[in-house]
């Protein structure tokens, strides 16, 4: 199965981040990866969670406007060099991402990062080709 | 040519003609308003004018205003124009008490402002053989009565629905086959909608609607001419004037020819209150010529517009006045230029936004700034931080260009923009704290 980010809009205003982790910590939904991109003003939180249904309807109710978008999930080697010898991949293919984060560790003592793109089964067919392996979302822990 | 104007010997009259007429009548009305409005005899002579300067619309700056404030000062009696036995009628804003506007009518106020209406229905195409369905509401309100009189006048059958009850306005529409329809537009909005969801477009036989009484853009009316399937005319008067029908828009859909015959208008610098040259964007101010229950020398409107006495492709010679821009009382003046909330409104309309905005001009090493608050919608809204700023440049792009000056453009979470007693606070202008 998929992953799906959920995206988040936030005024730049103190507690807002605060606001969205505490409703998904007081339902019970856990972060298994975050990052924020921010203008001077306002910035825009995606997260992935164990469960992104509910994670979107709770911040939908509480007035947030939010979305969701498929994102490739990729283990990165574990070996020196490992994220460069994928950036490598990314870059001989010419694949256009637009941005990746990564995810907190994992109990199989593994690491990903989070890739967003456009043609995800291209890019996900020709890094499996290579030798890098990608995640679906139970290895990850999302429901 | 027959047909095509309600009053044609006036309104397609010589300028130098209609100008003697306004001459003529200005010179009697103000000998009526010195002998008869003591309140307004008092700030002439607080003024050092008396009738006796008054030799023609020449003379006119020499006037007083009379403003909002005078109306209410002189609540609910003190501008009324003749003895309480010649009113037959009475009509009132709709401002919360201590606001409210109470205008007087003789019969002969209800005549000429039923010309007025009439002239109006004809510039829309109307003569007798049309259905008018009159959907403004009747009562205190000019609307209803104002065009239910002047399509009487003209000979129509006349449908004295009033507002609401959407379901008979319906009926009544597709029966007995209205062909005018006169509403707000917000209103004419709402019937082609409910037409289109009840399946009758095939059954409406629509040819015109007058629409007036509140704000709308060339926008809205490209949507209901294509709703309703009709041409879509506008429609200008205020309660303290007449009512409906002081200025109305014919054929060519370009600005509202003003009645000249019963009304003087003025542009005014609402600051300085200095008179404009025509062309110019000021503030609109009236005199009603005729008008004897409720009689008004140089009226300020508050209505920011300009006027434009080219020749119409119609044939009037009627001055003509643009829909209203805002009102003074909104006009901010902002490095200079004139901004109004209502020109910022229309482009986040365009632009997709809602209209819950916040604007805050403040001053930062002496010179003005504008921020337009806006809030995001589930639409605008994408995971790409490049594509939000994108929608953004947009935005200030199109403010630009409606503006003429530099916005900053501030995208809030939605329902953030406070809200005092339901009413969204629109401006906040820091320069005056
Ligand atoms: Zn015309």
């Amino acid at each position: 199965m998929e992953i799906y980010q959920v995206s988040v809009f936030l005024e730049n205003q103190a507690g807002k981040l605060s606001e969205v982790t505490n409703l998904l910590a007081e339902n019970g939904i856990d972060l298994r990866a975050i990052n924020i991109a921010e203008s001077s003003d306002y910035g825009v939180l995606r997260v992935i969670t164990s469960d992104s249904n509910r994670a979107v309807e709770i911040l939908r109710e509480h007035g947030f406007i939010v979305n969701c978008t498929a994102v490739l999930g990729v283990s990165v080697p574990d070996r020196p060099g490992g994220l460069a010898h994928l950036l490598r991949q990314l870059a001989e293919e010419k694949f256009d991402v637009e941005y990746m984060y990564s995810v907190f560790g994992q109990a199989n003592g593994l690491a990903y990062m989070i890739l967003r793109v456009d043609n995800i089964d291209t890019v996900r067919a020709a890094l499996e080709k290579d030798g890098i392996h990608t995640a679906d979302c139970v290895e990850l822990g999302i429901k | 040519m027959s047909g095509k104007y309600f009053q044609p010997e006036i309104e397609c009259a010589d300028p130098a003609e209609i100008k003697k007429i306004q001459s003529e009548k200005l010179v009697k009305q103000v000998r009526h308003v010195w002998d008869n409005v003591p309140y307004y005899r008092a700030k002439m002579e607080a003024k050092g004018v008396t009738p006796d300067d008054i030799h023609g619309v020449e003379d006119l700056y020499k006037l007083p205003f009379l403003s909002k404030d005078d109306l209410r000062e002189s609540y609910p009696y003190g501008l009324m124009g003749c003895s309480r036995e010649e009113v037959v009628r009475i009509h009132s804003t709709s401002g919360t008490t201590g606001k409210r506007v109470i205008a007087y009518y003789t019969q002969e106020d209800l005549d000429i402002w039923s010309d007025c209406t009439a002239r109006a229905i004809v510039a829309a195409g109307g003569d007798k053989t049309d259905v008018v369905q009159v959907s403004y509401g009747y009562g205190l309100f000019t609307g209803g009565f104002g065009l239910n009189d002047g399509s009487n006048k003209v000979g129509c059958m006349t449908l004295p629905m009033s507002s609401g009850n959407t379901e008979r306005q319906l009926q009544f529409m597709v029966d007995l086959g209205s062909t005018i329809l006169c509403c707000t537009p917000s209103y004419a909005a709402y019937l082609g909608e409910s037409i289109k969801e009840a399946g009758l477009s095939d059954k409406i036989h629509l040819k015109a609607g007058i629409f007036g009484a509140e704000a709308w853009s060339e926008e809205m009316r490209r949507d209901i001419e294509k709703s309703l399937g009709l041409k879509a005319y506008d429609i200008y008067g205020l309660t303290e004037l007449t009512g409906p029908g002081v200025a109305y828009e014919c054929e060519a859909q370009h600005g509202m020819h003003i009645n000249e015959d019963h009304f003087i208008a003025e542009i005014i610098d609402p600051d300085t209150e200095e008179v404009l040259p025509e062309g110019t964007v000021g503030e609109l101010v009236f005199t009603s010529l005729d008008k004897k229950g409720f009689p008004m020398l140089r009226y300020r409107t508050h209505d920011i517009c300009v006027l434009n006495r080219e020749k119409c492709s119609c044939g009037r010679t009627f001055i003509k006045m643009a829909k209203p821009m805002g009102r003074s009382d909104d006009m901010l003046i902002i490095k200079g230029v004139n901004v109004f909330p209502s020109q910022i409104e229309a482009v986040l309309l365009e632009e997709g936004f809602p209209a819950n905005y916040q604007i805050i001009v403040d001053r930062v090493n002496n010179s003005d700034t504008l921020e337009v608050q806006v809030e995001m919608t589930p639409e605008l809204f994408s995971d790409n931080l490049g594509k939000i700023s994108d929608v953004e440049k947009q935005l200030i792009g199109s403010l630009k260009a409606m503006l003429g000056i530099y916005a900053k453009v501030r995208l809030v979470a939605p329902k953030s923009i406070t809200r005092s007693e339901g009413k969204a606070v629109r401006v906040i202008d820091k320069r005056k704290i």
